[in-house]
């Protein structure tokens, strides 16, 4: 975890959620560029419903994973064996650190220079790049959103759309400025201008990383899910294919994958099926003309093993990062993804960040929620999102004595005037004599209730207190 | 997180009610509202005195000893067998969904799922257990509804508002655009997260303004306090009210007036 530590200092800072929050609630551009593309992801996974028994599918979803997770440590070595027996080197990464260490290994087993990359969300938690670059290897990333991002030196705002905060007005520009490209709001142009940049660095490529949609155990058996081709290239072009995923997106059998797959790329991109969907099981055999020579796994933990000992927060490892409770959350709408200033943001960040960073760096994750159940609504697998954001901000103020917190970081957020503040408001609403006398008081002496009350009047009029509690007309009623 | 399936009492002869504090401080007209339809139901309502608030607040605020401590005074509230109505999704949520889940591994678990599954949303009784048959006498109208997030997906009765107002004959109910997004509320969270909570609430409005409705109507007090507050604050034109208000005011013979 130490060293999960050092890698965060190359993060943006997690505690200054509500600086960037602020600033992209006042930048128009950013609001409507998120504003246009979550309408139409929303719209768009309506429409790929539309016919299907989506409550029946969704338990079937939730159901297959909550299978995976409870045989997880089986499945984990049931796999192991099948890749190897595959021909496919399987390696176990405690955290990011562990896992770039792993890549750089085997880069430099192959004398390997240039590593193209598709794309993978376990590599960001990794800061694979970065770390490659510090050793002098060169990382170039092949999905187009990732493309965009790294040419703005930026991270990805979205999990399946990384770039998802850049208009094409602000692609192309990026695009000129950093490859010469013309200035151009033809999308085919600048797809086309980017697939050729990319083609050539696919060919002289040394090492090829990937990400993992589902690792199937019982034949080792790694699926990759994607729309560009760019997936299939780098696992097939270069010499060698590094694959790297966490550890839960181990599937017990085959037959789970297809609801599973009908379920994600219809509720992330609102597509019946993906352009491309990549079932890689093995290196190249002798008999075979292409593939690459030597393929590998490396199975990241990063804090997921300590997620998977407590049963509540077990859920969030359901996840198959589809993004759709991003594409439904009214806050990730309104402040975007860097706002988070984490891996993964939106709903599902919120609940699995502050294991990765610690719930003192994360405290504010969980808060920035209304609670309006968008994301659990949507959830493919039902993870209950709304419930974990509520556990998690028990944990972050040591909220609950019966059942003690246990998230690295945990009471960070516990301030002593908010606490005494929510003791005394347990004290008067337990006591139903005061809180009557309270509450009438206050009907009585209304007028001199303050009007500027914090944020609540920075937007809004204060509240106005009843003249008569319902309390008093219902005892008046009575008499 | 809605329940499977629902399965309604018969009408009963009595019922509690449960005010919550927002109606009892803020808006008692829509909590005398919800009372005089069930009594004109013909049942009879049974408002336990010592009822303060259901403790959501300390709950999403992750203070769930504080909660646990207020909810414990509720919890002995109702004894006998009667459905306890909820005029608020938010509250009944709280107690229908969240009860079980903070009295797990308390003295209390048995008697907090026992209340728990008596909870009912007011407007969900009238309409699924009354069955209510409303006679409007007001004027023609044009009315917006926002559903609160609670009364949607953790009550599951988001059908239920819109079936009531189209029962009412000189009522125009249109809908507004992304009509089941958050008005941005969220309990503690508009004062945590003023500038999210206000640009929620502002588009919210935006989106009622444009349906051409002058008045809107609600699930919720917390909702409505926003949506209202920021109307108010920014004198747009539109103002809300508690929906059990209007249904009330429509079909009562004197106008709306309250004993």
């Amino acid at each position: 975890m130490s060293e999960t530590a050092q890698h965060s200092a190359h993060h943006i800072d997690v505690k200054e959620f509500h600086p960037r929050a602020r600033a992209a609630i006042h930048n128009p551009q950013i609001r409507q560029n998120f504003r246009k593309a979550m309408d139409g992801l929303m719209s768009k996974r309506k429409s790929a419903f539309e016919g299907w028994d989506l409550e029946t599918l969704r338990d079937l979803g939730a159901n297959i994973r909550m299978r995976a997770l409870a045989n997880l440590p089986d499945l984990l070595e049931q796999l192991e064996q099948k890749l190897t027996e595959n021909g496919i080197t399987v390696h176990w990464a405690a955290d990011g650190d562990e896992a770039c260490e792993i890549v750089r290994d085997i880069c430099v087993a192959r004398n390997a220079r240039s590593v193209i990359k598709g794309k993978s969300m376990v590599s960001e938690e990794m800061e694979l790049n970065h770390y490659l670059e510090e050793q002098g290897i060169e990382a170039l990333e092949s999905d187009l959103g990732e493309y965009i991002v790294q040419l703005a030196e930026e991270t990805p705002s979205h999990i399946i759309m990384p770039a998802i905060h850049k208009n094409t007005e602000e692609i192309s520009q990026l695009l000129h400025d950093k490859t010469g490209t013309d200035l151009s709001h033809d999308v085919e142009y600048l797809t086309a201008n980017a697939r050729l940049q990319l083609r050539e660095k696919f060919m002289n490529a040394d090492v090829g990383v990937s990400g993992v949609n589902f690792a199937v155990a019982e034949t080792g058996t790694l699926c990759l899910v994607e729309n560009e081709g760019n997936g299939r290239m780098t696992t097939t072009v270069p010499p060698c294919h590094i694959a790297v995923t966490g550890i839960e997106k181990v599937v017990p059998n085959l037959e789970d994958v297809t609801a599973l797959l009908a379920l994600l790329t219809r509720s992330a991109t609102g597509q019946h099926i993906t352009t491309y969907f990549n079932m890689i099981s093995g290196p190249r055999k002798a008999d075979e003309l292409d593939g690459p020579e030597e393929v590998h796994v490396v199975l990241v933990d990063n804090g997921r093993s300590t997620i998977y000992q407590d049963d509540e927060l077990l859920d969030t490892l359901r996840c198959i990062r589809c993004g759709a409770c991003m594409n439904h959350c009214p806050v990730y709408t309104r402040v975007g993804g860097h706002a988070y200033g984490t891996t993964y943001p939106g709903p599902i960040g919120k609940i699995l960040m502050p294991h990765m960073v610690g719930l003192d760096e994360g405290r504010h994750l969980p808060t920035a929620s209304s609670l309006c159940g968008a994301c659990g609504e949507v959830c493919p697998v039902k993870i209950p999102i709304p419930d974990l954001l509520v556990r998690l901000r028990q944990e972050a103020v040591d909220g609950d004595k019966l059942h003690p917190a246990k998230v690295r970081g945990h009471g960070a957020k516990r301030g002593k005037v908010e606490a005494m503040i929510w003791k005394g408001w347990s004290w008067m609403h337990a006591r139903p004599g005061i809180y009557r006398m309270g509450t009438s008081l206050g009907a009585r002496f209304r007028k001199l209730q303050p009007g500027k009350l914090g944020g609540w009047t920075q937007y809004r009029t204060a509240p106005k207190l009843a003249a008569k509690t319902l309390h008093e007309r219902m005892k008046e009623r009575s008499q | 997180m809605v329940d499977p399936i629902k399965v309604y009492p018969a009408k009963p002869s009595k019922v509690y009610f449960y005010g919550t504090c927002l109606v009892d401080m803020f808006y008692p007209d829509a909590g005398m509202a919800g009372i005089q339809l069930l009594e004109r139901e013909g049942i009879e309502v049974i408002y336990p005195e010592d009822q303060t608030c259901c403790g959501q607040p300390a709950y999403t605020s992750g203070y769930h000893d504080e909660a646990r401590a207020v909810a414990k005074a509720q919890l002995g509230l109702f004894p006998e067998n009667w459905p306890i109505v909820v005029p608020s999704g938010s509250c009944g949520g709280m107690m229908r969904k969240h009860y079980p889940a903070l009295f797990k591994d308390t003295a209390d678990d048995v008697k907090a799922a026992e209340v728990a599954g008596r909870i009912w949303e007011l407007t969900d009784f009238l309409v699924n257990v009354c069955h209510i048959k409303l006679d409007d006498l007001g004027e023609p109208t044009t009315v917006a509804m926002h559903t609160s997030c609670s009364a949607r997906r953790e009550m599951g009765v988001a059908e239920v508002g819109p079936k009531l107002l189209g029962q009412l004959k000189n009522v125009n109910l249109v809908e507004q655009v992304r009509a089941e997004e958050c008005c941005g509320f969220g309990g503690t969270f508009a004062v945590r997260h003023p500038e999210i909570s206000g640009a929620m609430v502002s588009e919210k409005v935006d989106t009622l303004v444009d349906t051409g409705a002058k008045e809107f109507v609600t699930t919720d007090c917390g909702c409505l306090m926003n949506i209202d507050g920021y109307a108010e604050k920014n004198q747009k034109p539109v103002s809300g009210q508690h929906i059990l208000n209007f249904l009330w005011e429509r079909t009562n013979g004197d106008g709306g007036k309250q004993s």
